[in-house]
């Protein structure tokens, strides 16, 4: 008998249950296909612009700076002037997103350079299938227009998001990637990200910059 | 891992006079009760969001066999690899053959307690492969060879001078002058020495806050991208979770979510939340090749078919821990084994036997704030009764205190006894403290005359005075 | 409650075994508030014990052996009141599961737990009492008993009617709801981790600076007075009863009758 037929077994004799329980299964199938809600904060549930303020706000209190452009044509030069500002490199590391291949690069002296990051990117761009207004939390998906090593492996990382693809609530996003993906199916990584990465490991003291990025920049687009 | 827990009262003693480990432990306050209280206070929904939570863990629980075949279903249709484990034996085994079959040299690990629960790194330094703690709590302890001591905050027990210490032993490159006095240049140096390893690991294992049979998903929840970089960089990606991680779909996650970081750090969500499904697609320029996750057991169905079933409603946040005032005079150490605190009281006998781990479940006071706080709403002070029942029945208990038990049992049940009883002896206990009012030490009540003063009684008891006004009436 | 309109409630008294035992004037200070209250007030004397020692030493049996004879001697009453948060979070909250496999005896627990209470939560709750006519000159800082406290919600009552007594100020405790180490026999099984726990408590109250520290637990108060009296901290330690009852000539617990 193999460890999964032993380990089944067990649950089932724990829970006294026949595996051919029809009933039982109906149940369990109902839910994956329902998919239920359950109980939603009502804090994300506003109009869409105040979603997308509350969105602006929360990334804020977690330490994630945000700017707000009016259209993707301004995205290079914003992501030009933080550079600047940060003093960091005019270099950036990005997937193959045809929104950036949209974008006027060309207006910036930023040097791009394309695919999964080695770990030597200082800066590295993504842009966020959708955001959550709920925590100020970005939702990044993995393949070739915004590979995830871009995620982590830059000390900054600057991800824009469009305005219209701010949802107010967890399960909203949720939805977004089904319709995306298919039902049942999703890509081999869903980044939830929610600020720069911390620790509080030494002495319960709040630091950034643990093992991922050092500095989180969302550029809002409209 | 080395298990202490028969030992418990030696070691909390030794706790309690570990000067460094108390100052440490002085900081849960602020650092986790404070910001709990503060983060649930924001969320008027939250214990709407605990029942919504018990209700799904259990109806998960009370349907785990078909959720399992579910989930495993999704993940092989993504391309991963399901192993399942009876024993912590089992689990190893496969772990160390995936390992040796790439020829692994280097692992890189994300914060798995179950990891710890199967002994996992001792396990791979015996077969010659280099496990490499990657969440900085762990990998600070790793370096000083620790257990840790918390179920999320590793290191909660050391002082960032104890860690300092341990990075100039370990880091033989530091130039000495390099000041390592706050903790940011701490951070900064494990950072980069940690890089590294992230880089050159053949394998990275991880845990899973949940397994999702929607999509076949395994869920990490960090703050630090260790989890992250342990799984997206190496060639084979290996998941370590035990069946009650099981959760049906995406939503349950979302609900519980909520609760998880608040519950642990006061924040409302941890930095990164990541859903990782299979292996890398064939479009995909970066992720690992394989993914493996190994199912285990190692004793949780023992417990989904007893009294002992709530406690696989546990999302290991720490805030039992962190609010018990147990725990934070001793520390996690002092528990002897993997889990610390109430979860602990509750999980170590299951483990690893009542009869090494019966001080746990005794070692409380039972005031609940374990359970106020907990957000599954586990009834953690009535699961320690449980055990507690279980060494009575089975004459675990020590004998002088079974015998006392059973002497005042005989009286209580017997009113007029019990009161001809109790009369005299107050009477003396009352009559030799005249003056005094208490009593320095007293025979056969010396745990509690060596730190307090023992109040004398009235002398005279309630139900005496009450029959003689009766009578006077 | 307009008195003589309607029949005065018949509440049964159980005095807890620490109250009878040790400090008999917390039961009289109860009978006196429970009369105020409109109340009549009987004492059944077959009562010893509430159980919780042999329940929370896992003996099942003993417990509920004390558990039917309490239950026995007690359902005959509109009201059961105790002055303890524990004993009546036992026999409220924890009787009705002894007999989970007895169905008849489980539905006389539940009728029975449901006529029972605390006393100052019955005091304000039950007979809407607002304030007492008591007087007590001093600084007094309140502890939150565990049990009343998260098995019986008591937290604002007994503040409520302090607020009341003529003369008394009352200061808040940092940490008043966190434990005080007593735990019934953990107190003695574990006295080093026990005394770490007081000692942070003694710590605290001493802080506030008032001169008397009142509960609702006779347990937690011995506890708690034992300690500060090894730290010779000068605060007087009673049961919040006895202040509220105005019935503060006993001296303080652990302290010695002046000659």
């Amino acid at each position: 008998m193999s460890d999964r037929d032993i380990v089944l077994g067990k649950v089932r004799r724990a829970l006294a249950v026949d595996s051919g329980d029809v009933g039982r299964r109906a149940i369990t199938i109902a839910r994956l296909e329902g998919t239920p809600r359950g109980v939603i904060p009502a804090r994300g549930q506003l109009p869409h612009e105040e979603q997308v303020a509350l969105f602006i706000k929360m990334a804020e209190k977690v330490s994630s700076s945000v700017v707000r452009v009016g259209e993707t044509g301004e995205v290079p030069r914003a992501v030009a002037e933080y550079l600047r500002k940060h003093n960091l490199p005019a270099t950036l590391r990005i997937g193959d997103d045809p929104l950036f291949a949209d974008m006027p690069w060309g207006e910036t002296q930023i040097e791009m350079s394309h695919g999964p990051s080695d770990g030597n990117d200082a800066v590295g761009l993504s842009h966020a299938v959708g955001g959550v207004a709920e925590t100020g939390t970005l939702v990044l998906t993995s393949g070739p227009d915004n590979p995830t090593t871009i995620n982590f492996l830059p000390e900054t990382h600057v991800v824009v998001i469009k305005a219209t693809e701010i949802a107010g609530d967890y399960e909203s996003a949720f939805d977004a990637l089904r319709e995306r993906y298919g039902r049942n199916s999703l890509p081999r990584t869903v980044n939830f990200v929610t600020g720069p990465s911390r620790s509080g490991d030494i002495e319960q003291t709040i630091l950034l910059g643990a093992h991922g990025p050092r500095r989180l920049h969302i550029v809002v687009v409209g | 891992m080395d298990i202490t827990s028969p030992t418990f009262k030696q070691n909390a003693r030794e706790a309690l006079a570990d000067r460094q480990l108390q100052r440490a432990l002085g900081h849960v306050r602020a650092g986790f009760i404070d910001k709990r209280a503060k983060a649930v206070a924001e969320l008027p929904e939250f214990d709407a969001l605990r029942d919504a939570a018990r209700d799904i863990k259990n109806h998960t629980l009370a349907h785990l066999d078909l959720y399992l075949e579910a989930y495993e279903d999704r993940l092989r249709a993504a391309g991963g690899e399901v192993h399942y484990a009876e024993t912590a034996a089992s689990a190893r085994d496969i772990i160390l053959s995936i390992c040796q079959r790439i020829d692994a040299r280097t692992v890189t690990k994300g914060k798995s307690m179950i990891a710890e629960e199967i002994g996992l790194n001792e396990f791979f330094e015996e077969h010659g492969i280099a496990p490499v703690e990657t969440d900085l709590g762990e990998y600070i302890i790793q370096l000083r060879h620790e257990a840790p001591s918390h179920i999320i905050a590793p290191a909660v027990h050391l002082t960032k001078d104890q860690v300092e210490a341990s990075f100039r032993e370990a880091h033989t490159s530091l130039p000495p002058d390099r000041d390592l006095s706050e903790p940011t240049e701490l951070l900064n140096e494990a950072r980069s020495v940690l890089r590294q390893r992230f880089m050159a690991a053949d394998v990275g294992i991880t845990g899973a806050n949940f397994l999702v049979a929607e999509t076949g998903t395994s869920v990490i929840v960090t703050n630090e991208g260790n989890g992250d970089l342990t799984q997206i960089l190496p060639r084979v990606h290996i998941v370590i979770a035990s069946i009650e991680k099981i959760t049906p779909t995406l939503n349950d996650v979302g609900q519980i979510i909520r609760l998880l970081s608040r519950s642990a750090t006061g924040q409302d969500i941890s930095v990164y939340t990541t859903f990782s499904t299979g292996p890398r697609r064939p479009e995909d320029p970066d992720g690992p090749e394989e993914y493996h996750v190994i199912i285990l057991d190692n004793g949780r169905t023992e417990m989904l078919g007893s009294e002992f079933k709530e406690a696989l409603r546990c999302i290991r946040c720490g805030a039992c821990m962190n609010h018990c005032p147990i725990y934070q005079a001793i520390g996690g150490h002092a528990y002897g084994w993997v889990y610390p605190g109430p979860i602990g009281a509750v999980l170590t006998p299951e483990f690893i036997g009542v009869d090494q781990a019966g001080n746990l479940p005794n070692a409380s006071t039972f005031c609940g704030r374990c359970e106020a706080v907990c957000p599954m709403r586990i009834p953690l002070p009535n699961l320690m009764r449980h055990w507690r029942e279980r060494e009575f029945e089975r004459h675990l208990s020590p004998a002088a205190a079974r015998y006392g038990l059973g002497f005042w049992a005989f009286f209580a049940k017997r009113p007029r006894l019990y009161q001809w009883a109790t009369r005299w002896a107050m009477r003396v206990l009352g009559n030799r403290a005249i003056g005094k009012g208490r009593y320095a030490s007293l025979p056969l009540a010396g745990g509690w005359t060596k730190y307090r003063d023992f109040p004398a009684p009235e002398g005279r008891t309630f139900q005496e005075m009450w029959a003689a006004k009766r009578v006077a009436r | 409650m307009a008195e003589g309109t309607e029949r005065r409630p018949k509440v049964a008294l159980f005095v807890t075994c620490l109250v009878d035992l040790f400090r008999p004037t917390i039961g009289f200070a109860a009978v006196k508030l429970l009369e105020e209250a409109g109340c009549d007030v009987e004492v059944p004397a077959a009562q010893t014990c509430c159980g919780q020692p042999a329940y929370n030493s896992g003996d099942r049996r003993d417990t509920r052996a004390i558990a039917k004879k309490v239950i026995a001697a007690f359902e005959p009453y509109d009201y059961i009141v105790a002055p303890s948060g524990s004993c009546s979070g036992m026999l409220k909250v924890h009787y009705p599961g002894l007999f989970s496999d007895d169905p008849a005896w489980r539905s006389r627990a539940e009728a029975f737990s449901a006529k029972v209470h605390e006393l100052i939560s019955f005091l304000t709750d039950v007979r809407g009492m607002k304030s007492v006519a008591a007087r007590f000159a001093g600084t007094v800082t309140y502890h939150d008993a565990c049990a009343g406290l998260r098995e019986l919600g008591i937290h604002d009552q007994p503040r409520r009617l302090l607020k009341s007594v003529d003369g008394l100020t009352l200061v808040d405790l940092k940490d008043d709801n966190v434990c005080c180490g007593f735990g019934g026999t953990f107190c003695v099984k574990y006295p080093d981790i026990s005394n770490a726990i007081v000692q942070k408590k003694a710590d605290l109250i001493a802080a506030t600076g008032a001169g008397t520290l009142l509960a609702g637990d006779l347990g937690c108060l011995m506890n708690m007075a034992g300690k500060l009296q090894r730290d010779n901290q000068p605060v007087a330690v009673r049961h919040v009863a006895e202040v509220l009852a105005d019935m503060t000539d006993t001296p303080p617990i652990g302290e010695a009758r002046e000659a």
